[in-house]
This record gives structure tokens, sequence and C-alpha cells, in this order.
């Protein structure tokens, strides 16, 4: 994976050279535009090396979850960052609603088939959010079991959905992600597009009560088009242990062109913040606040989701 | 073990009771040869009128103890015989039980951090993890029927350093360390100086109660390999058990069913409890653990870092270089 990070180094090799050999003048004027400021290139170049070398000899924190800090900054999220910009176009709101520290939970809607709005809305938060907080996202427990994608979740700071962790992060001060829809949201039709689903057992709500974080309700426009869910195929998503099988208008027909994603326009849309403080001890305990803070959160984000989808020209603008 | 709690001052008398007599020196140790698997272990204790027992005795591999069945022999049915001893001891005060952070399994339903309360979501089915489940079960059994006797179990996350031998050690001193194909483990480990410590406080303060003793932080499998300068050998999950069992016959490591897991699914331990009730912060944390027993075993390093840093200078004054002339 560091194989990455040699593409810059390509770079410094090139305008090393420059003087040295016979270059055509077009390749100079090239170059010069390529490296507008030398300091920072080389810089750069030697922060590359310095990030290389640190990932063969092992020296970079991890936390206790895991989570790998340099690595997702500079690896997993460099595909994803275009695709941000320019695929999606994605449009935030609200992102002083988000707070600079301390623990918060951010409560979002679920959908696009694969979970492809979870880390559009960390890379919101860490690129574009004043004090690029970390989303630490909850995961469901099939993420942690499946090779690669659940060793790439720790590394991301992510961790298992279950009350000890939740409260440990909370608690921590991070900012903490949760997807309460869970697989019912991601894998629903796409004729119920915007159609929030049943909000787990408000195990989240219980999690903010007992930390009095506040909670934040995200409404999330764009993903439900990304691949949009014509059919389930059960006897083979129960034959690969999946909760869904999704066929799309090109997955699987088109192969891995299937896989590409339609260029939808996105708005992350992040709400004020529930207060949980001023409900005080033990109020987790009392099932009734629970399923009426958790029925708040998700008429406020279903009520976001109607206003933006009025905005929104189509699909695609 | 024994040498530590000699010289400390309030203790006047050891005892250590192996079926294999010690190899090193154990101070001012005495030493008796018994089988904790048969009743001589009582007259030990009656006779010497023994007020603390520290049972160190499970054993993690069945290499150490000539076969499975005769591992799970001597780690269940000694501990019931010792229990046995104990509780007919009037002269008993305290019972202090090393046990291990392996009761808590290893799975991807476990919570990021075990704490001491939690229940194992995936509880050990085989093996030393599951003897020492079953020890734990028989010790709470033991604290019931004598409640004048303090128990303290301490669960020890896996032991490092320059001087101990454990299946871990002998993994990382592969030439190429074998991993299961996309997972990494969360691994935390223990200093040997520090496990100790804690089990001399365990028999000297009057701590009862069960408590994770572990360093802070965690590693990666694939960051303590290159910490350790080895080149990861990575296993698709179907073939693990073969290349296990390969390993295994030649000798190099001992990989058991549950270890496998451990090493795919990785386990943190909360250590709250360490610090707060039982009054001990280990002297290092799990990197400083794991670099010096990388130090102690310095020659079989493949990569060193000090070549790669070598390297990263060589190439960053290359570049400084080429800058100036231009």
């Amino acid at each position: 994976m560091p194989d990455a990070r040699v593409i810059p180094f390509d770079d410094g090799e090139r305008s090393r050279r420059r003087p040295l050999g016979s270059v055509a003048d077009e390749d100079v004027l090239d170059i010069s535009e390529l490296t507008p400021e030398p300091e920072g290139l080389r810089e750069r170049i030697s922060d590359s090396i310095g990030f290389l070398r640190r990932r063969i000899t092992g020296e970079y924190p991890v936390d206790e979850f895991g989570f790998d800090p340099e690595l997702l900054d500079k690896v997993l999220m460099a595909p994803l960052r275009p695709l941000y910009s320019s695929y999606f176009r994605v449009e935030t709101r609200g992102l002083e609603n988000v707070p600079d520290v301390g623990g918060a939970l951010v409560v979002a809607n679920h959908s696009g088939t694969i979970a492809l709005d979870a880390v559009m809305t960390q890379l919101a938060l860490l690129d574009h959010h004043p004090a690029h907080r970390h989303l630490r996202m909850l995961g469901a427990n099939l993420v942690f079991s499946m090779p690669f994608v659940g060793e790439l979740a720790r590394k991301g700071g992510h961790t298992l959905a279950c009350a000890p962790d939740a409260e440990r992060l909370l608690s921590e001060g991070e900012l903490v992600g949760v997807w309460p829809e869970g697989f019912k949201g991601i894998g629903k039709p796409y004729s119920e597009r915007y159609k929030l689903q049943r909000f787990g057992r408000g195990g989240f709500v219980a999690a903010a009560l007992r930390t009095g974080a506040p909670i934040i309700p995200c409404a999330i426009v764009g993903a439900e088009e990304t691949y949009p869910i014509i059919g389930n195929v059960k006897f083979l998503a129960r034959m690969l242990g999946l909760p869904y099988f999704p066929l799309t208008p090109t997955f699987p027909w088109l192969g891995p062109l299937g896989l590409v994603p339609m260029p939808s326009k996105w708005i992350i849309e992040f709400g004020e913040p529930i207060p949980t403080e001023e409900f005080g001890e033990g109020a987790a305990d009392d099932p009734m606040l629970v399923f009426n803070l958790t029925d708040q959160v998700r008429e406020t984000i279903q009520q976001t989701l109607y206003r933006l989808l009025v905005q929104r020209r189509s699909v695609f603008r | 073990m024994a040498r530590v709690l000699t010289a400390e001052p309030g203790i006047d008398r050891v005892i250590g009771v192996d079926v294999i007599p010690p190899r090193g020196d154990i101070g001012g140790a005495e030493f008796v040869r018994a089988d904790i698997r048969n009743p001589i272990i009582s007259k030990v204790i009656r006779a010497a009128s023994v007020d603390t027992v520290v049972h160190m005795g499970v054993i993690a591999t069945p290499v150490q103890a000539g076969g499975r069945m005769s591992m799970k022999e001597i780690n269940v049915i000694g501990t019931m015989q010792l229990l046995a001893a104990c509780q007919k001891a009037p002269t008993l005060e305290k019972l202090v039980v090393k046990s291990t952070t392996a009761v808590y399994g290893s799975g991807p339903k476990d919570p990021a951090m075990f704490t001491e309360e939690m229940q194992p979501k995936h509880p050990p089915s085989s093996g030393w993890a599951k003897d020492s489940v079953e020890v734990e079960g028989y010790v709470r059994g033991f604290a019931r029927r004598r409640p004048d006797v303090q128990v303290t179990t301490l669960r020890l996350a896996n032991f490092f350093g320059p001087t101990v031998d454990t299946p871990m050690t002998s993994y990382f001193s592969l030439p190429v360390i074998p991993t299961v194909l996309g997972f990494d483990a969360r691994l935390q480990f223990v200093h040997e100086d520090d496990g100790l410590e804690a089990l001399r406080r365990a028999c000297v303060q009057d701590r009862p109660g069960t408590f994770n003793i572990a360093a802070d932080g965690v590693l990666l499998l694939s960051q303590a390999a290159r910490r350790a300068g080895r080149p990861l050998a990575p296993i698709p999950l179907p073939l693990v058990g073969l290349v296990g069992a390969a390993v295994r016959r030649a000798g190099l490591a001992d990989f058991s069913p549950e270890q496998v897991r451990f090493l795919t699914y990785g386990r943190g331990v909360d250590t709250t409890r360490m610090r707060e009730v039982f009054g001990f912060s280990p002297a290092h944390t799990t990197a400083e653990t794991f670099d010096e027993f990388v130090r102690s075993r310095e020659s079989t390093r493949l990569i060193p870092a000090e070549r790669v840093e070598a390297a990263e200078r060589q190439l960053v004054s290359l570049l400084g270089g080429g800058r100036a002339h231009a």
C-alpha cells in the first residue's frame, strides 16, 4: 500500500535530473508548471520518504482500537478525495454544528448498497471541518469478520457497534458516527429511497445519554442513487453469508464496470445538536426517554431529507 | 519469582513446588519436588503452615507437558488438587492465581477492550485458554467456600521480554512471520519484569479480586513484524490450518487453534482497574516491551531499522544535493 506514495518521488527524480541532461524545452516548461514551488515539493518528497521509512520500520502510533491516523490520511483517503470533490461534488452544510473538541455522536441515514455514504461523511469531517475531526464509526460485526474490510475499518478508526466501545470513544472525547438503520438502510430497494428504516434498538441514544455527549442528526442526500437496488437474490446472499445480494441496473450484468457508481450530486447536512447532558444520570435506563429521543432524531433526519430533496434540482446536479 | 519473593522483607520462607527441579538460581527459596496432581501437595501446605499460595502452574503448550491430555490433567486436575489442599489448610490467608487474558477469547464480535466483568463473546474452545477458564471457575468456587481467604486472580497479557520463551516469542522469532491474509490483529503484551512485579504485589498487598495486567497501548501484528524487521507472509484463511500444522511439525513454533484466532482478530484489555484498584502501573508500554524483546534477539533481524533510516538520509541528502545544483 505504501507504493501509492512513490508517485511524487518520481516527480523529484525528474526535477533533479533537469539541469544535468539535455532536456527538451517543452519538458522544462512542463516541469516548471508541475513545480511552482520547489521548496514545497522537496519537503513533500522528504515527507513521503519519511512516511515510507516509518511504514517499513513500524514506527507509527495506533490507538487501542487499531486506528492508524497517518495511514488513513495519506493512503486510505487519497483515492476517495477526487471521488468526493469531482465525482459526487459533495456539498456540506451545517459543519459548524459539529463541535471542535469533545465527544459527540453523529447519527445519519444509511443508503447506497455499499457504505460509501459513511466514508464520504468521514472525509467531509476530516478535510472540511475547521478542526479536521476524525469520525470514529461503529460498524456491524459482519464488517469485522470479513477479511480486508475488517482490517481497513479498524485502521480507519472504526470499531464494533457495541455499547462499551461507543461509550469508551465518547468519553475519550471522540466524534463517533453511527448509522442505526444498518443493513436495512443500505440494502433497501430503490423504490424505498429516502424512507428511513427502523432505528435499531436505540443503543446509540443510550450511549450518548450515559456519556452526556450531544447527538448530531445528519442527513445525506445522493448516496441512494449511487447503486440503485432493483432486486435482491436471496439464495445467493444466504450462500455467501451476506445480508443481501444486490442487483442494480449495471451489476452484475456489466461485470466489474457494474461497480462504477452513478455520478449523483450529494448533500451532507449536519443538523442542530440535541443535548443529552440535561437528562442527568440514570436517564439511559429509562426506556421511554430512549425511545422518544430515538424518534426525535429519526424524525429530524427524515424532515431534513425531504427538505434537501426538494431543493436539489435533479439527481445529477 | 521465588527470588523476588525471598528478597521481600515481610516474607521469611518461600517453598517452590514443581515436578522438575528449577534450573536457575532460586535465591533463598526451598524446593519441594512434588506433583500437584497428587495429594502430597496438601502435606506440603500443612507441614509448613503456609499462609500464601501462589498458583502459577497453568501451562501453555502441550509440548511442555508431553501431550494435550497430560497438559489438561496438570492444569485442571492439578488446580483441583491444589484448591482441595488449600481448603483444608487452616493457616491459609491468601491465594494468588496467575491466569491469562486469553480467557476472553478472540473474535469479530469482541469489543475493542475487555474489562474484567465482561463475558467473552467467543469463549475459547480448546487448549490453554480453555484450561484457564476452567481454572478460574474452580478458583471462584474456592473463594465462595473459603470467604476468609483473599483470592487475587491476575489475568496477564502475553509475556514478552529478553529472557522469556513462550509460543508468542518463538512466533516472532520465525524468519518470516506468517499472518492471516486480510486481518491485522491488535496485540497487547506485558513486560516480564512488570508481570513479576504485579505477581509480587499480589502476594504482599491485600488486593482481592480479578485484574487485567497488561502494558499500555497496542501494536498491530503487521506493525510488530515490521518492528522486528521481518517480512510478512499472509496466508489465506482456508490454508491457515495447513501452514500452522506444518510449522508445528517442523518444531518452529507452537500454533494452537486459539492462538491462530488471537493472531487473526487480536484482543485488547482495559487496565483501569489494575491502575485504580490494584494500584499498579507497568513501567513499559507494549511497544517498548516488544522493542526490548527485538533488541535481545538482534542478530536475527532481516530488515534492520537502522539500515532503512540510513537509506532515508541518503535519499533525502541526494535530493538536497540535486536541488543545490539547480
